[in-house]
Order: C-alpha cells, then structure tokens, then sequence
C-alpha cells in the first residue's frame, strides 16, 4: 500500500518536469536538454536553502526561480546569440554540473534531521487523513500524495489559464510559426525566453520537490529527465489522443504518473534497475517513430 | 503613405559575385493605393516586399511609412503598421490553435499582449460577424484548429486577421499561388473587398498576369532588382493579360534587355 502511494507521489512529483517539457517541447517545438541541469538545481538550491535554515517554502520557491534563471539563459544563448537549440541546453546543462556541485558542496548531501515541505504537509494533511481512519505510516505517506496532487493541479490550472491569456495565446502561436507571430507583432525571441523560464521552474520545482521527499539531493539527480519528460507527455498523448490545451495538460501529468507506475512494474517483474534510464530512451524513441509507420495521413494534434 | 528611398539589397555567395537583388528602388504609394507587383523568378519582387515587412535588411536607402521611419524597425515591430499575408497558408496562421485563438493573436498586433482573457464573449462575435460577411459558413468553425481548413480558407481567415485592424499597409506576397484555382478565385475575391471596403492601402506580388491586370490601380512590372514598368491610371485600367504576357516574353526572350533600354521602354509604354 505504501510502495503504491509512493509511486503515484514520486510520479507526480515528476509530473511537474513532463509538464515543463510540455511547455519546451509541445508548445515551443524546443527541446531543452537544460531539463537535466535545471532538475538538479532546484533540487540543489532549495537542499542548501534548507540546511541554511531557510523555511521550507522560501526554500522550494528559491529552488525554482534558480531553474526559471537557467532556462533564461538556454534561451539567451539560442535567441540572442543564434546558438542551435540542443547545443545551447547542451551547454548550460554541462555548466550547470559544475554550479550544482560547487553550490551543493559534494556530491550528495543528505535533508534528514532537516524540516522540509513534505513534513510541513504531513503534519497539516496528515492528522485529518489518521482520523479519517488510515493508519499512521498511510496517513503520513497519504499526506505526501495529497500535496503532491495540490500542487500538480495548481501548476496545471496555472498553466491552462496562462496560456489561454493574450500573452499566453501568442506565445502558442509564436512557438507553433514564428513566422505568423513575428507579422502579427510578436518578438519570438522574448516569447522562446519566458517559456523556457516557464519550464524550466517548473523542472526545478519538481527537483527540489524530489529533493524533499526522498531525503537528499544529489549532483546526478537530473540525468535523463529530458527524456524522462518527453515519455510522460508521448504517454499522456497516447492516453487521450487529440486534445485540447487543458486536455492535453492533464494527460501529460497522468502520463508522469502512468509511467512511474510502469516503471515501478517493470522493477518488480524483474527488471535491472541500471537498465532504467536505457528502457525510457527507448520508450520515448518508440513514440518519436512509431507514428510514421502507424499512419500515413497526419493526426493533426492540437493544445 | 510608404515612401521608398533608393533601396538597396545586396547578396552575396562565398566566392560569388555581389547580386543586387534590390538595386536602387524608389517607391512611393498614396495611402489608399492598391499597387500589383509582377516579374519573373528572381527578379527582386520578394525581396523588395522582404525589405517593406522586415524580413530583408536594407542595405541602404530608407523607408517611411506613416509619418515613421521605419528603416531600422525589426519585422514584429513594423508589424505595428503593417499587415501581410504569405504564399504559404501555414506561415501565417498557427496551426494547432483555433481559427478564434489564431484570431486573438491578430486581434493584439501591434498592442501590449497582456493577461487578459484571450478569446472573450466579444472578440468571438465579431469574429463570427466578420468571417460570415466574407465566407458564411466559416463562423461555425470558429473552435476547430486552423490546420483542419483549407489552404483557401486559411488564407481568408489569414486576411481577416491582418486587417482586424486596419494595418497602414497590407502587403500580400502571392498568396495565392499555392491554391488551386477556384480557391485563388475566392481569396482574390475576398482580397479585392476587403481591400476596397476599408480603403487600405495594399502591395500585392502575383505571379498571375490575369490578377495583374484585373486587380489594384497601379502595376509595377520588378526585373533585375529595378522597376522596369510603372502603369497608373488609365493606362493601368486599359491594361490587359495579353500586353503583360508580351512584356514577359520580351523580357524573356533576350535577358539581354538592360536597364537603360528596359527604362526606355518602360517610358514608350507610360
């Protein structure tokens, strides 16, 4: 019970990463490797914030804006200075190592002794959960789901209505043809920067998020949760097929969830977990491809 | 009013010559002119309404248009007074959003894009009023993505779009040359009105000499980077296909023409 409330957490807190990558990679046609830097400085930020003795929601908002920053300078790189996009991430990700591990100190450091976010929410969502009947250790580990499902929902709901804004509206159309947003006013190159910051906030959010719920942060935690986004929104896609803008938000977030759940799957029925990271790229190859050899017509998928 | 000053494009090839693909141009259009761009496959035309929307940089001359000079105005923002539709239906609309949401951007243009609601109650149905007086039918789609139109219709609502304000100039860079003929039809049909409706002034490049002669009441003919025809008035309104298609052979025939026999003759035919 408690392994499977785990999962659905840990899926969730990833959501926020498939829900970035949306932003990046749906709606900007931007594939942005700063994921996996931006991931582990959130996660790194808001572990050094907290053992400073900084409160816990400071902490996880300093995490995040740290991510927003990186974003913004993968998109300087690529707007201001014509940088290809994959090597501009490419670039700010590898700098990023070496910030994360000068500003972490080593490699890992560990929050347990540390009031993190997730106690805060145990304590305040999980006595309502023990009366309601759930035993302690489930109340606690429900606490941490229900939290988890607050904040997915409000970054969803945030993200649906921003982007359904004028601002929002022409950032879509800006990242679906630059062409049409640049005759109709529109500075792209503004646009690709505020909605890598978006992303990128979000990816970090969610590293601090994991930072606190598994107990520590690592320099390594960010390796492959580009890809690791782009499963979740394929997934997510896969589930719904043709949405809108809300729907497809949704799915993206249920594809984070449904995917943790595979993946936690695939590890009971046997599954090395050194092959992990192999069998998500994988995954996300099989979704890149397998849409030329399903149909010939084009689906033409709208958010 | 647009007033083009000695414009000047220049491209060149690593180890090739210098092509002046916009050679020293003065142009300049009344407001409420509706002037028909025409030449042949490299003649400049594109890249003289290039140079206008913003997409082409000047390497010398100036541009005004409106009381501004706005010579080292970046594309999105001469796109304050300036609307344009491509060759392409998909360039100028966002596929993936909604005819409404394409719509709303349009709407913005040349405005703040703030955090107000995008596609409100109001812009709606104006929206639906003003695609049914142009296409009735196009109204009930108003929530459908733009990408499951026509290339026909997109490009009526592509229109629609860069006049929902009235733009100081309307430039239209063949736009429809990717559709087929009865569609080319319509669009033409809805250009021609809105055009005249709101007495915008318009720069139109077409490679139909049919269009050319039918529409606007000035023909420019672009060769080697250079006016080398300028037809007003009356003589614009005697003007047929059949002249046109003469002229192009001629030019044709011997690119041999040069500047200064192209300029005579253009003189002769005024």
């Amino acid at each position: 019970m408690i392994t499977l409330l785990s999962t659905w957490t840990f899926g969730l807190a990833l959501a926020l990463v498939a829900l970035g990558v949306f932003v990046s990679y749906r709606l900007f046609s931007f594939p942005d490797i700063t994921t996996d830097g931006s991931f582990t400085l959130g996660a790194v930020v808001t572990a050094v914030l907290l053992t400073a003795g900084v409160d816990p929601l400071l902490a996880t908002l300093g995490g995040m804006a740290s991510g927003g920053l990186a974003g913004c300078t993968t998109a300087l790189l690529h707007a201001f200075l014509g940088i290809e996009r994959l090597l501009a991430g490419i670039l700010v990700t590898t700098a990023l190592a070496s910030v994360n591990l000068v500003v972490l100190g080593r490699s890992n450091v560990p929050l347990s002794g540390v009031h993190t976010l997730l106690d805060r929410a145990e304590t305040l969502l999980g006595l309502p959960l023990e009366r309601a009947g759930l035993s302690a250790a489930v109340a606690g580990e429900a606490a941490q789901l229900v939290f988890m499902l607050i904040v997915v929902g409000f970054a969803v709901t945030a993200l649906w209505v921003f982007f359904r804004t004028q601002l929002g509206t022409a950032m879509r159309a800006g990242g679906d043809t630059a062409t049409m947003a640049r005759a109709l006013g529109r500075d792209t190159g503004g646009m690709t920067l505020a909605g890598l910051a978006i992303a990128n906030s979000l990816t970090a959010l969610s590293g601090g998020l994991v930072a606190q719920y598994q107990g520590f942060a690592d320099v390594q935690m960010g390796i492959g949760m580009v890809v690791w986004g782009m499963a979740s929104v394929f997934l997510g896609a896969a589930l719904v097929g043709p949405a809108r803008l809300g729907g497809a938000l949704v799915a993206t977030a249920a594809g984070s969830v449904t995917f943790r759940l595979l993946v936690a799957a695939a590890l009971r029925a046997g599954l090395d977990p050194d092959w992990l990271k192999a069998a998500t790229a994988a995954v996300v190859l099989a979704a890149l491809v397998a849409p030329r050899f399903l149909s010939r017509g084009s689906h033409a998928r709208t958010h | 009013m647009l007033e083009l000053t000695d414009a000047v494009v220049s491209f060149s090839s690593p180890g090739g010559p210098v092509v002046r693909a916009v050679d020293g141009v003065s142009l300049t259009l009344p407001a409420g002119s509706f002037v028909v761009v025409i030449g042949t496959n490299g003649s400049g035309k594109s890249t003289l309404l290039g140079s206008i929307a913003g997409t082409v940089r000047l390497d010398g001359g100036s541009l005004r248009l409106a009381g501004h000079d706005i010579t080292r105005w970046r594309e999105h923002q001469r796109a304050k007074l300036v609307g344009r539709v491509f060759q392409d239906p998909r360039a100028g609309t966002a596929s993936s959003l909604t005819v409404l949401e394409n719509i709303a951007v349009a709407a913005c243009r040349g405005r703040h894009a703030g955090l107000r609601w995008a596609t409100g109650r109001q812009l709606r149905e104006e929206a639906a009023r003003r695609l049914a007086a142009i296409v009735p039918g196009l109204e009930t789609r108003l929530d459908q993505p733009i990408g499951s139109l026509s290339g026909g219709q997109r490009q009526i609502v592509t229109l629609v779009m860069a006049t929902w304000q009235r733009p100081e100039l309307l430039l239209l860079d063949e736009h429809t040359a990717a559709l087929d003929p009865a569609a080319a039809d319509r669009v033409i049909q809805a250009t021609a009105r809105i055009i005249r409706e709101q007495g915008l002034t318009a720069l139109m490049v077409t490679h139909s000499l049919a269009q050319a002669a039918a529409l606007g009441d000035r023909l420019l003919l672009i060769h080697r980077g250079r006016i080398a025809l300028d037809v007003q008035g009356a003589a614009k309104r005697r003007l047929t296909a059949d002249d046109l298609a003469d002229r192009f052979d001629a030019l044709r025939r011997g690119d041999q023409l040069d500047d200064a026999a192209a300029r005579t003759l253009a003189e002769a035919y005024v």
